[in-house]
C-alpha cells in the first residue's frame, strides 16, 4: 500500500494527528540545536535568571546558559537516548522471542531463562548500580545502550507466546511444504503478526527510556555536564527554582516531557490499532 | 516384482500417545497394527469418523510424527532418520479448513511463488507465471483471477482449488487430501470430489483421500479401508465395501448419510459413544460398545482380521466360520 | 397459528473503515411467517445472509448491524409484540424462556473450567428464582434424561467430552426452559456424519417433546431433507422460494434450487454431478435486477432489469423468478 494512502487513514485518527505533528515539531525543535550559537557545557555565558527576551526567548537560568538552546539539546539528546535503546531492545526482543517460540526444546528454556532472569532482577537498583560503576563513561550511547539491555525481556516472552499460537495454525504446515526454510517462514509468515506488537511496544520503551533517564539524572547518576530533559529538571530543582519561582527554567523541561509522553502514548495506540490484523483483515477488500 | 509396483507400504503402523499427568497416565493408542498399501496411481480412501487415527496415519506418512512402531516403505524403502520425506518422495497435503490453510495477511499468490522457487520449478519469473496460470486452469482458476488478492476475497470453494493448485506444482506423487470438503458448501463439494477424480487420471498420481463421508467417498474409485479408533475394520474395493458392508460399522456409517429425499427420511435411533477416550481403552473388538451385534467374545477378544469375498473384515461375526 | 412473522425486514452490515464506507446488504426484504409445531429449515450457501437474518430475527442486532427496516413480530398468547420495540431488559426476559439460539459453533460456548452441571446452573439460576443447588441440578438432569443423552455427562468438563457430544449438549441446553422457538445456526457443520445423526435425532426428540417450533439455517440440503417440515430458500440476502419440503425435493422451481438439489451426491449413482456454475455474489455488490441472473442458464432481459417478487404457483409453493411467472411463452415472446 502507497504510503500517501497509508499516511491519510492514519490521520483520520486524531489521536494520531496529534502525536505526529507534536513529534515533527519535538525533532524540529532538536534540530535547531545545531544552529546553536552557545555550547550546551558552558555556564555563565549569559547574564543569569532573565525573564524570556527577545535575545534570549526562554530567559536564562541560574547557570548562566540559555534555556531556549538548553532546551533544544536536551529534546535532542533525550530523543537519541531513547531511540537507541528502543530500537535496541526491540531487535534483541524479537530475535531472542522468535527463536524461542519456533525452536521449542532446549533453546526455548534457555532464552527464557536468561529472560525471566533479567525479569525478575530488581530493575531500578541494578541499573543505580551499574550507573555508578560506569559514571565516569557515562554518555548519551552508554546510558542508551545500558536502558536496551534491560528493556527487551517482558516483550520477548510476549513474542514468543504470540509465535507458539502462531505455529499451531495450517498456514505453518502450508509454509513448509512450499519449502520454505526456518528463518524465511518465521520472517515472512510470522512477522505481519507481531508488527503491532513491535511497534507498539517500541513506543512504550521508548517513553520508559526516557523516564528512566529523568529519574536517573535526579538522582544524579547520569553525567550532568550533557543537557537531556532529566539533567536540566535536576539542575532545575537542585538550584531551588520551585522556591525562588523561576518559572522558565523548571516548566520548559517538564512540559516538553509531558508533551512528548502524550505524543509517544497516542502514537503508539493510534498505530496499533491500525496495524492490528484483525482491523487489517476487515480493510482487506474495500477498494 | 509386485512390491516395486507399490508407491507406498504401511505395515504394523501404530502410535501411541499418553494422556494424564505424571500420577495417572492413560496409554491411547491412536493408530493401532495398521498396513495397508497404495499402488502408484490409485484413489485409496481412508474413512471413519474423527478420532479414528486417520489424520495420525497422515501425518506420519508425511513424516511429522514419528510412529511408535510398525514401517513405512517409499517405494520399497525406509526413510532416513531426519529425513524430509514429503520432500524427497513428492507428497502434498491439502487441509480442512481452506480459510486456515494460508495466512490472512499474505497475498495468495505468495504462497505459489514460494513453491516454485524452492523447488526450483521455473528460470525466471515469467516461466514461474506461467507454470502458475497452467496448474489454476487446470483446478478452474486463472492468474488473474488469483493474483494480488488475500484469502478473505475468496470463498472456501476458491481456497481449496488454490490450495490444490499449490500442491499439483510439484508433482507430486501422493496427494494427501485430509477432509478437503467437509467445510465447504455442501453446493460445491461434488465439484472438487470431481476435481481429484480428473486430476487422478490426467498426472497419474495417487491420492490419499480422507473424509467421514461416504458419500464423497462412492465418487472416488480404488480402494477403501474403514478405520475406528485406530484399527481398521474393513478395507477392499469401494464398490464391494461401501455397496454390500459387512462390518457393522461400515454398515452404521453408510445408513448414516443423509438422503436427499424427504420420504427417505431416518428410521430407528442409533447409540453414541459418551466420552471419547473410554472407547479406546475398551478390550476387545473397540466397537463393542455401540455395535448392534454385540456378541460375547467382542468383549473379551479383538478380532483379527480375514478376508471375506476379496474384503478384508476384522469382526467376529466372520471369525467363528 | 403464526408464532413468528417478519415484514419488509432489511437489516445491513455499515462499515466504516478508515473513510470507506462499505453496505453489506445480508438482509434484504425478507417476509417470513412461521408456525407453531413445525420445523422451519432455511437453506443456501454460505454467505447469502442466513446467519444475518436468524440474528435479526433473535434481536441480536449490534452495530455495525444495523435494522434499516422493517419489524419481527413474536405472536405470544395471541398479542402480536414488535420485539424492536421493546427495551433491553423486555426483550432480555423473552431469551430462553420464548425463544432460544444455538450459534454456530455451539461446541465451544462452553466455560472450559467449570462442569457442565455448573453451566446448567446458571442459565437456570437467572430465569428462575427461589431454588436451592441440589433442586436446579435435579432439574437439569431430568432434562438430560428425557432427551436421551447419559446423565453422567454432567458432571463432566467441556474438554472431557468429544465434539459432537458437546454439540448435543449445547443443543440440549437451548430446550432448558421449553422455549417456543428454537433457532439453530448450522447444527451439524464440521461434525461427523454419524454425530450429525445424533444431532438430528436430537432436534427431532426436541421438538416432539416440546411442540414448539425449530427454525434450522444450514447449506446442508441433505439434513433439510431429513429434518424440515417446510423449506425456504434464500439468495443474497432474498427468500426466493418456499414450500414444505417434500414439495422443494419433488418439484424445484426456481432454477436455483435445482441446481442446489442437483449437486449433491446421491448414493449407488456415479452419474456426475454438477455443482452451482460460477460464484454466490458478494453482499456488497449484488447485481441488478434478479440476483442470479449472472448465473442462471434461463435468464431473458427481464431478469436483469427487475426482481421478481415472491408469488404462489399454486399449492402454497412461493417462488420469486421471471420465467415461472411469465412462463415460456412470455420469454420466447421477448427472445424473438
Amino acid at each position: 500500500m502507497p504510503t500517501r494512502q497509508i499516511m491519510k487513514e492514519l490521520f483520520k485518527d486524531y489521536r494520531f494527528a496529534f502525536a505526529f505533528i507534536v513529534l515533527c515539531l519535538l525533532v524540529i525543535f532538536a534540530a535547531f540545536s545545531v544552529f546553536s550559537p552557545y555550547d550546551p557545557t558552558f555556564w555563565f555565558y549569559a547574564p543569569r535568571d532573565l525573564p524570556a527576551s527577545w535575545t534570549h526567548f526562554l530567559g536564562t537560568n541560574s547557570k548562566g546558559q540559555d534555556i531556549f538552546w538548553q532546551a533544544t539539546f536536551a529534546i535532542r539528546n533525550s530523543l537519541i537516548i531513547s531511540v537507541i535503546a528502543g530500537v535496541i531492545s526491540r531487535v534483541i526482543a524479537v530475535m531472542v522471542g522468535l527463536i524461542a517460540g519456533y525452536r521449542g526444546g532446549m533453546t526455548d528454556r534457555v532464552l527464557m531463562f536468561v529472560s525471566d532472569g533479567l525479569l525478575v532482577v530488581p530493575l531500578f537498583l541494578i541499573i543505580v548500580l551499574l550507573a555508578m560503576l560506569i559514571r565516569d563513561k557515562m554518555n548519551i550511547v552508554n546510558l542508551g545502550l545500558l536502558l536496551a539491555f534491560f528493556g527487551w525481556a517482558w516483550d520477548a516472552r510476549v513474542i514468543r507466546s504470540q509465535i507458539l499460537s502462531l505455529r499451531e495454525r495450517e498456514f505453518t504446515q502450508t509454509a513448509i511444504l512450499s519449502g520454505t526454510r526456518t528463518m524465511n517462514l518465521v520472517i515472512k509468515e510470522y512477522l505481519p503478526f507481531i508488527t503491532p506488537l513491535v511497534f507498539s511496544t517500541l513506543i512504550n520503551n521508548m517513553s520508559w527510556a526516557i523516564g528512566m533517564e529523568i529519574t536517573l539524572s535526579i538522582v544524579g547518576l547520569t553525567n550532568m555536564d550533557i543537557p537531556t530533559l532529566g539533567t536540566m529538571l535536576q539542575w532545575a530543582i537542585s538550584y531551588q527554582s520551585l522556591l525562588l519561582g523561576r518559572w522558565m527554567w523548571l516548566l520548559t523541561p517538564i512540559i516538553l516531557s509531558i508533551f512528548l509522553f502524550i505524543a509517544l502514548y497516542w502514537l503508539s495506540v493510534s498505530v496499533s490499532e491500525y496495524l492490528d490484523p484483525r482491523i487489517r483483515i476487515q480493510r482487506v477488500g474495500v477498494e | 516384482m509386485q512390491k516395486m509396483q507399490l508407491f507406498l507400504e504401511i505395515k504394523n503402523l501404530t502410535k501411541e500417545f499418553f494422556l494424564g499427568s505424571i500420577i495417572s497416565r492413560q496409554k491411547i493408542t491412536a493408530v493401532d497394527n495398521v498396513s495397508f498399501n497404495i499402488k502408484p496411481t490409485e484413489i485409496f480412501t481412508l474413512a471413519g469418523e474423527s478420532g479414528c487415527g486417520k489424520t495420525t496415519v497422515a501425518r506420519m506418512i508425511l513424516g511429522f510424527e514419528e510412529p511408535t512402531s510398525g514401517a513405512i516403505l517409499y517405494k520399497g524403502r525406509r526413510p532416513k532418520k531426519g529425513e524430509k520425506v514429503w520432500f524427497t518422495q513428492g507428497m502434498q497435503t491439502i487441509f480442512q479448513n481452506p480459510f486456515e490453510t494460508f495466512n490472512p495477511l499474505r497475498k495468495v499468490d505468495c504462497y505459489l511463488f514460494e513453491t516454485v522457487q524452492n523447488y526450483k520449478l521455473a528460470r525466471d519469473n515469467k516461466e514461474a507465471q506461467e507454470l502458475i496460470d497452467r496448474k489454476l486452469k487446470s483446478v478452474g482458476l486463472s492468474f488473474e483471477e488469483v493474483s494480488g488478492r488475500y484469502p478473505s476475497e475468496f470463498s472456501g470453494g476458491q481456497l481449496q482449488r488454490i490450495s490444490i493448485a499449490r500442491s499439483l506444482l510439484t508433482a507430486p506423487s501422493l496427494l494427501i487430501a485430509d477432509e478437503p470438503v467437509s467445510m465447504v458448501d455442501a453446493s460445491i463439494r461434488m465439484s472438487i470430489v470431481n476435481l481429484f477424480k480428473n486430476l487422478e487420471e490426467e498426472l497419474s498420481m495417487s491420492v490419499l483421500y480422507i473424509t467421514h463421508d461416504l458419500a464423497t467417498a462412492y465418487y472416488m474409485s480404488g480402494q477403501i479401508a474403514i478405520m475406528f479408533r485406530g484399527n481398521i475394520m474393513e478395507m477392499g474395493p469401494v464398490e464391494k465395501v461401501l455397496m454390500n458392508p459387512k462390518h457393522p460399522y461400515t454398515k452404521l456409517l453408510r445408513e448414516s448419510i443423509p438422503e436427499v429425499d424427504p420420504s427417505k427420511k431416518w428410521r430407528g435411533e442409533i447409540a453414541f459413544s459418551n466420552i471419547e477416550h473410554e472407547e479406546y481403552l475398551r478390550e476387545g473388538c473397540k466397537f463393542a460398545g455401540r455395535c448392534p451385534r454385540t456378541m460375547d467374545i467382542c468383549k473379551r477378544e479383538a478380532p483379527k482380521a480375514i478376508y471375506v469375498d476379496g474384503v478384508l473384515v476384522k469382526c467376529h461375526l466372520y471369525c467363528s466360520d | 397459528m403464526s408464532v413468528l412473522t417478519t415484514q419488509n425486514l432489511k437489516s445491513f452490515y455499515v462499515l466504516n473503515i478508515y473513510g470507506a464506507k462499505k453496505v453489506v446488504k445480508a438482509v434484504d426484504k425478507v417476509d417470513l411467517e412461521i408456525r407453531e409445531n413445525e420445523i422451519y429449515g432455511i437453506a443456501g450457501e454460505s454467505g447469502c445472509g442466513k446467519t444475518t437474518l436468524l440474528k435479526t430475527l433473535y434481536g441480536l442486532i449490534k452495530p455495525p448491524l444495523r435494522l434499516i427496516d422493517g419489524k419481527v413480530f413474536y405472536v405470544r398468547d395471541g398479542q402480536e409484540i414488535d420485539i424492536y420495540s421493546l427495551s433491553k431488559e423486555e426483550r432480555r426476559k423473552l431469551r430462553w424462556e420464548y425463544i432460544a439460539y444455538i450459534p454456530q459453533g455451539a461446541m465451544s460456548v462452553f466455560n472450559p473450567v467449570i462442569k457442565l452441571k455448573e453451566t446448567y446452573r446458571d442459565f437456570l439460576d437467572s430465569h428462575l428464582t427461589g431454588k436451592t443447588k441440589e433442586e436446579v441440578f435435579d432439574m437439569a438432569r431430568e432434562h438430560i434424561n428425557k432427551l436421551g443423552l447419559p446423565v453422567k455427562i454432567l458432571d463432566a468438563y467441556p474438554h472431557q467430552l468429544s465434539g459432537g457430544m458437546r454439540q448435543r449438549v449445547a443443543i440440549a441446553l437451548a430446550a432448558l426452559l421449553k422455549p417456543r422457538i428454537i433457532f439453530a445456526d448450522e447444527p451439524t457443520t464440521a461434525l461427523d456424519v454419524v454425530v450429525q445423526r445424533g444431532v438430528i435425532q436430537l432436534l427431532k426428540g426436541i421438538q416432539e417433546i416440546l411442540g414448539n417450533t425449530i427454525v434450522l439455517v444450514t447449506h446442508d440440503m441433505g439434513v433439510h431433507a431429513n429434518l424440515t417440515d417446510r423449506l425456504g430458500i434464500m439468495y443474497a440476502g432474498k427468500i426466493i422460494e418456499e414450500a414444505i419440503t417434500e414439495e422443494i425435493f419433488g418439484n424445484p422451481l426456481h432454477p436455483y434450487t435445482k441446481y442446489l438439489i442437483n449437486s449433491l451426491p446421491k448414493f449407488g449413482d456415479t452419474g456426475s454431478r454438477e455443482s452451482v456454475p460460477g460464484n454466490p455474489p458478494s453482499l456488497v455488490s449484488i447485481p441488478s435486477g434478479c440476483s442470479f441472473h449472472p448465473r442462471c442458464p434461463y435468464a431473458f432481459a427481464i431478469c436483469t432489469e427487475q426482481m421478481p417478487e415472491l408469488f404462489d404457483a399454486g399449492n402454497h409453493h412461493k417462488v420469486a423468478c421471471w420465467l415461472i411467472k411469465e412462463g415460456k411463452d412470455a420469454k420466447d415472446a421477448i427472445v424473438s
